[in-house]
């Protein structure tokens, strides 16, 4: 195994801790923004969308699959966020009006 | 500083500011504002990744992000709440796609360059690629199955199970010759396609009830699939929001799998609901009798209660009763009676998701409880009030161990003073058992559409 895959495993093993200590501590309430959240954070793999859609030179097969992915990657990510927001609004709206 | 190290720098910023928005998340107040955070992370991992110079070609790029961006926004503003898990569930599939993508691009670019990857971009190649595969696949499977589109029962089919096990060999084995042996575009191809048939047939048995559980394990696998997409390009960004999107989806996972007091492994192979269950029949059966009552009695004994419960379940999303429940609360609160809601973790179709229907109605955050917040005093309950819910109110799961829910966590209205079931007919709900609640001498029966029932009884509470 080489050194970038170590190390890549490390920044994973860790970062699965990371994710289950925050995440147990999200109320029941709020866990399908945390989910359409979380879904659009997925979207991350935009960054590798970019990166094949640009890096395709004279490949037209590399070309379509990376816009592809980017297409479907930026719905993901715009989508995502815009309808958590959406739904966030929601549970602070209501915040407000008690008073 | 050169671009070499700005640029896994801006990742690295990107990725606290993903942690930084999830631990926002957890509370209603700074949740908006964590949500913002996340996106902003976004935004600065894509205007770093744009800096990189292997980047040669704008047009495309600049196409793509304008097609995605218009099309997600769209999406997102016109989507319904109560259709909230079908747009989730269809999400994860363009996510993962777009991360077996990604595998799909690097696999071809090597080839296409050095030849044959080494072992270690193999590896996560070909478990990118299965990955994000089997999440495109499954996910289209349970948007159609929430959406109605596929039948929603359980298929309980030994030849399905057959055929799944057959596809999961030809994956492995198709990875292990493509790692070990030689790169061959034919059977890359044979493994995406034997990979998105894996995805629908592991999804296919399963049943409709059981879709929370489901969709909160394909948002896991989304995440696992940009994780494993970080590993093909060596992207620690990628890693990281995978791994806490994966780590996100099985904790929901393992959440909603606790609530019906079920393994995952019971969830995803027993086709729960599809067997006639044993120990009480199907339906009002003989000499039971369930009493029923009218919408001017209800009114009587809401409006004169002084603690009333309700009990949303899927019935009421259906129903799209949300907004009538609210208005029903808001006339007892102005006669002085103090109303909750109580919401079971799977009622809804995805975690969360009744919570969000009932805030979607303005429904105040502090009305919602837990069932461990209502159940320890439920006999001082005046009136329980259950819509469009079945067995997450059946006293069955504590009280006979042979029950098919046995052990399930419920919420006790058996045990307020008086049971009020707004629901269609007797019919047994998901869980395919009956419901001794119905037949209990504190409980009633309101015949009838949740949306139609409350309104009536709204309207008899205006007379009083």
């Amino acid at each position: 195994m080489t050194g970038t895959l170590l190390v890549g495993l490390y920044v994973f093993v860790l970062a699965m801790f990371i994710g289950f200590e925050l995440i147990t501590k999200v109320p029941p309430t709020l866990h399908t923004p945390l989910m359409s959240g979380s879904n659009a954070i997925s979207g991350i793999s935009i960054v590798g969308a970019l990166l094949v859609t640009g890096g395709a030179g004279d490949s037209a097969l590399m070309r379509w699959i990376g816009l592809a992915a980017l297409v479907l990657a930026t719905i993901n990510v715009v989508g995502g966020f815009l309808v958590t927001d959406r739904m966030l609004q929601m549970f602070k709206s209501k915040d407000a009006k008690p008073s | 500083m050169t671009l070499s190290t700005i640029i896994p720098l801006a990742y690295l910023v990107s990725a606290v500011l993903f942690i930084l928005g999830i631990k926002r998340l957890g509370h209603p107040e700074t949740a908006a504002g964590g949500n913002r955070l996340a996106g902003l992370g976004m935004l600065l991992a894509i205007i770093g990744t744009l800096l990189d110079q292997q980047i040669l070609e704008f047009t495309w790029i600049i196409a793509g992000l304008a097609a995605g961006g218009l099309i997600g926004l769209v999406m997102a503003k016109t989507v319904k709440m109560t259709a909230m898990p079908e747009m989730v569930a269809i999400f994860n599939g363009f996510g993962g796609a777009a991360s077996g993508m990604v595998a799909v691009g690097e696999y071809l670019r090597i080839i296409g360059t050095s030849g044959a990857p080494s072992v270690d971009s193999g590896v996560s190649i070909m478990v990118g690629t299965l990955i994000g595969s089997v999440t495109l696949s499954g996910s289209f499977i349970a948007y159609g199955k929430l959406k109605g589109i596929i039948s929603g029962n359980a298929i309980s089919n030994p030849i399905v199970r057959l055929l799944a096990i057959l596809m999961a060999l030809i994956t492995v084995g198709a990875a292990v010759y493509l790692i070990g042996f030689e790169t061959s575009l034919p059977i890359f191809w044979g493994l995406i396609a034997a990979s998105l048939i894996l995805g629908v047939l592991v999804v296919i048995p399963i049943g409709g009830a059981d879709m929370p559980v489901v969709v909160a394990l394909l948002n896991s696998y989304s995440g696992l699939a940009a994780a494993a997409a970080g590993f093909v390009l060596g992207n620690n960004a990628l890693i990281i929001s995978g791994a806490l999107v994966g780590a996100s989806g099985l904790i929901l996972t393992s959440i909603m799998c606790r609530a019906m007091n079920r393994s995952l492994s019971n969830v995803l192979f027993s086709a729960f609901g599809s067997t006639a269950a044993s120990g009480g029949g199907r339906g009002a059966d003989g000499d039971k009798v369930a009493a029923e009552i009218g919408a001017e009695d209800s009114a009587m004994v809401l409006g004169y209660a002084s603690q009333v419960v309700f009990v949303p379940g899927y019935g009421l999303a259906v129903a799209q009763a949300q907004h009538k429940i609210r208005e029903l609360a808001d006339m007892l609160t102005a006669r002085g009676v103090n109303v909750r809601y109580c919401v079971h973790p799977v009622a809804g179709r995805m975690p969360g998701h009744m919570n969000v229907l009932l805030a979607e109605a303005n429904v105040p955050y502090e009305q919602l409880c837990e069932p461990e917040d209502v159940n320890p005093d439920m006999e001082n309950i005046d009136v329980a009030v259950v819509v469009g819910a079945n067995d997450v109110v059946n006293p069955l799961a504590r009280d006979d161990a042979s029950s098919p829910i046995a052990g399930m966590p419920i919420i006790e209205t058996d045990r307020a003073k008086i049971c009020i079931v707004i629901k269609r007919s007797l019919s047994v709900g998901y869980a395919g058992i009956d419901n001794p609640l119905f037949y209990m001498p504190n409980n009633r029966m309101f015949f009838g559409d949740a949306a139609d029932a409350l309104a009536q009884i709204a309207e008899e509470v205006k007379q009083l």
